[in-house]
């Protein structure tokens, strides 16, 4: 499907169960978080810190969504929201949920979308 | 920042977005558009022809539907399942962000869908009129799932011009879903083919 498949068919299960200590990410503040919510750190990593939670804290000095963190991180997204939990129960990061969804999509939302792409 | 004491300890220390693609800090909240289709149709030519940023990769695995805490053997189930999924990023404005995601169509694939069209805004299906096939299972689903679309053809050099009703008449498609042709290598013309999206999403929100 793309270049990138290839590295994470060499990814290990062993690795991704030792960084989530072998957690799923279907419950608690991880359950919340969607693919466009985007994390801010609230402060710079702690020494001694987990390093995949220390590299989360880095990379989200700005805002980037839970999809670009697991870009970045080559991790997938359901091994990432546990270790983003982790953080929000801390209060390490914030999470910046995505616009609520609906039923049908409010119109100064779609409005600012057709403003945006104008720009383009 | 220095951080070396930690990334000693990283096989493959993480590198983020280039300065040039951090977003502000007044970036509030993302919306999200997703376009499907079958392999090679041109999502990814598609979604990086609008993007601000290099497309990016991330995968989804099954195991999010519900496999227990402590369960090795979905751990093992988990990385021989996944796939991946290439996205970009529009910055709307200072505050608003669309993200892009681009996921295959096939039925097998389906189990993306449910984190992936939860809170999007709508969904373009593009299709290459040589291969229709896969595009039927698709739109029945987005209809199922009641999520709103427009159906872009991705013009091929060597496909076959089909005018807009015949596409429409051969995928059974409601006379209000909007088709609109597209060279996805063209930003203005991948663009058009949102802006299209967003206007069939205002009227419905209108109506």
């Amino acid at each position: 499907m793309s270049d990138a498949d290839e590295g994470w068919e060499d990814e290990n299960p062993e690795r991704l169960y030792v960084i989530t200590g072998g957690r799923s990410g279907s419950s608690g503040k991880s359950a919340s978080l969607d693919l466009v919510t985007l994390i801010v750190s609230k402060n710079s990593p702690k020494p001694g810190m987990q390093p995949e939670h220390a590299t989360i804290m880095r990379l989200c000095h700005s805002p980037l969504s839970v999809a670009e963190l697991s870009a970045y991180m080559r991790l997938p997204v359901s091994v990432l929201t546990v270790l983003l939990g982790d953080l929000l129960t801390d209060s390490r990061v914030v999470a910046r949920a995505p616009v609520p969804p609906a039923q049908l999509p409010d119109r100064a939302l779609i409005e600012a979308v057709i403003h945006g792409l104008q720009k383009l | 920042m220095d951080f070396k004491s930690s990334e000693t300890l990283v096989e493959h220390p993480a590198e983020g977005p280039r300065t040039e693609d951090e977003l502000p800090d007044s970036a509030a909240a993302a919306v999200k558009v997703v376009i499907v289709g079958g392999f090679g149709v041109g999502k990814t030519t598609l979604v990086g022809s609008v993007s601000e940023i290099r497309p990016l990769t991330t995968e989804e695995t099954m195991t999010q539907a519900g496999v227990g805490v402590d369960d090795t053997i979905g751990v093992e189930r988990k990385t021989s399942t996944t796939v991946a999924m290439d996205f970009g990023r529009i910055s709307l404005n200072d505050e608003l962000v669309l993200y892009l995601f681009g996921t295959p169509g096939q039925q097998r694939f389906w189990f993306l869908w449910n984190g992936l069209f939860d809170g999007a805004l709508g969904a373009v299906v593009l299709i290459d009129t040589r291969r229709l096939e896969v595009s039927f299972d698709v739109i029945g689903r987005l209809e199922e799932r009641g999520v709103p679309f427009v159906v872009a053809v991705n013009s091929f050099p060597d496909a076959p011009v089909h005018p807009v009703e015949e596409v429409r008449a051969a995928l059974d498609l409601p006379a209000d879903v909007p088709i609109v042709d597209c060279d996805a290598r063209l930003r203005p013309s991948s663009r058009d083919v949102l802006m299209t999206l967003m206007r069939y999403l205002h009227s419905l929100a209108v109506a």
